[in-house]
């Protein structure tokens, strides 16, 4: 396959960036997303070029690190990483232009790698359960219903890669935050905090300078792993109960 | 509540200072006026019972609840409460706007919609036309009364709500059934996402099914109420309300 990639390239978080375009000849239809710019990066290697930036680690699509906006598609055209997206998804002699996260929280470190820390400190400010560690209790001892601990473990495939704030015109992470919050308040560990959690993780959510939801969807429908919009309505309930149970 | 990066950990955030509290302002404000509409356009269908019925409701909802309230009373409660909500909805949506821009200062190059509605994408300008349409029908039937018809600015039609609405809409005024079929429109588009968004944020729609009902429930307030209040134009430019 042969490819005409517009691609952003910015040197640094202060500099202006760009779209640069390249052509690349010999991309297989095997190659995953990933390797195909890996291809294109021994190409401008191979030229005395610097080569494109972008984030990953696992390439198994678990691990959230991977990113980029594929033709205007958060994770590109199918459900699922960009890492485990396939060059098969696209036709020979296709224009792609690849674009970082867009969003003021996420600042752009270089080319594609955007700095997605802010996730980390919404995480920290709450979306955990106080536990004692030790030895780990008895499984049973705490009865968790079936429908709840499914939802939990469904909204628990969050990998925090942050598409669903580049997908989102508001630059909202909502989802991301429904998702902790759900999986957290669905099972009775998660209900000591439930409420000072919504708090704390909505008020770093703000701070972070992350939009407000208009629920229009776009998030849900570029998560990889699939989180459905009713975690953000969760994620509503329990901070308007937060207002009144403090 | 300004959008600014940190890299410390917010300690003892308030709830009710958050942008869903604004949100849930946003969505109650937004309720008031589903409620308003919605009896509006209900009382708007005595049109069609003729002029004595039609002007007969216009003097009962000043007469409503005498002697409690005073003449007008039930009105001037509706216009505060109306007004408070205004102000709370565009207030919010403002500042939620402001947010958001700031938060996408470069716009993609290239960008997709791929789940969001039509009616979702035009809610910050939809909501534009709107104010300006309610600012003219406001200044048209209540606080100017402005006869675009024929009888120009006498009493006898400016003082009989019956005239001055049949007044605007006669195939002469064809232009002014088409703002109101417009309005109604933006109108339509406004509750279509507007009711689903509401419920939303409110927290009612945690399962697939209870969201697809949300969805539907858009559909049904956006077409009744939209579709009752442009019944009236219609008829009356067709001559069947007369």
């Amino acid at each position: 396959m042969k490819l005409t990639l517009k691609i952003w390239r910015q040197a640094n978080a202060s500099e202006k960036g760009a779209l640069k375009t390249y052509e690349l000849d010999g991309v297989s239809s095997d190659m995953s997303f990933l390797e195909m710019l890996d291809l294109l990066n021994e190409q401008l290697l191979h030229n005395d070029e610097e080569p494109v930036a972008f984030d990953s680690d696992c390439r198994e699509g678990i691990c959230g690190m991977c990113s980029l906006m594929i033709n205007g598609e958060a994770h590109g055209p199918e459900v699922t990483t960009t890492c485990q997206l396939h060059m098969r998804s696209f036709k020979d002699g296709d224009t792609i232009t690849i674009e970082p996260w867009r969003a003021t929280s996420f600042p752009i470190v270089k080319d594609l790698i955007v700095d997605r820390s802010a996730f980390d400190r919404i995480i920290q400010n709450g979306g955990y359960i106080s536990a004692n560690t030790g030895s780990a209790p008895e499984a049973n001892s705490v009865p968790a219903p079936r429908d709840k601990a499914m939802r939990a473990f469904n909204t628990a495939t969050c990998i925090g890669c942050g598409a669903c704030v580049a997908a989102c015109p508001n630059g909202s992470a909502s989802l991301f935050l429904g998702a902790k919050i759900t999986h957290l308040g669905e099972l009775p560990q998660g209900q000591p905090e439930r409420y000072s959690r919504v708090q704390s993780m909505v008020g770093q959510h703000d701070a972070e300078g992350f939009g407000g939801c208009t629920n229009i969807g776009e998030c849900a429908a570029a998560c990889p792993k699939e989180i459905p919009l009713d975690v953000i309505s969760q994620l509503n309930k329990d901070l308007r109960k937060s207002m009144i149970l403090g | 509540m300004r959008a600014v990066a940190t890299t410390t950990l917010i300690k003892g955030a308030r709830s009710t200072r958050s942008t869903i509290a604004l949100k849930l302002l946003m969505a109650a404000s937004g309720i008031v006026f589903i409620l308003f509409v919605l009896v509006h356009m209900y009382g708007n269908l005595k049109a069609f019972s003729g002029e004595l019925a039609y002007n007969e409701y216009a003097e009962h909802l000043r007469t409503f609840g005498e002697p409690y309230l005073p003449y007008g009373g039930l009105l001037w409660i509706l216009r505060v409460v109306l007004l408070g909500s205004l102000v709370a909805h565009v207030g919010s949506a403002v500042a939620l706007s402001m947010r958001a821009h700031a938060q996408r200062p470069v716009k993609y190059a290239v960008k997709k919609n791929k789940a969001s509605s039509l009616s979702s994408r035009t809610m910050r300008w939809g909501a534009v036309a709107l104010l300006l349409f309610v600012v003219w029908h406001l200044l048209q039937f209540t606080i100017v009364k402005i006869n675009v018809g024929a009888g120009g600015q006498a009493a006898e039609v400016t003082e009989n709500p019956f005239r001055l609405l049949t007044a605007a809409f006669q195939p002469e005024q064809w232009w002014m059934v088409v703002i109101y079929l417009l309005a109604m429109l933006a109108l339509a588009f406004h509750l279509h996402h507007g009711t689903f968004s509401a419920i939303q944020t409110l927290g009612f729609t945690n399962t697939a099914e209870s969201r697809a009902r949300a969805r539907v429930a858009g559909w049904v307030v956006a077409i009744v109420v939209a579709g009752g209040f442009s019944l009236v134009p219609l008829f009356t430019v067709f001559g069947v309300i007369s």
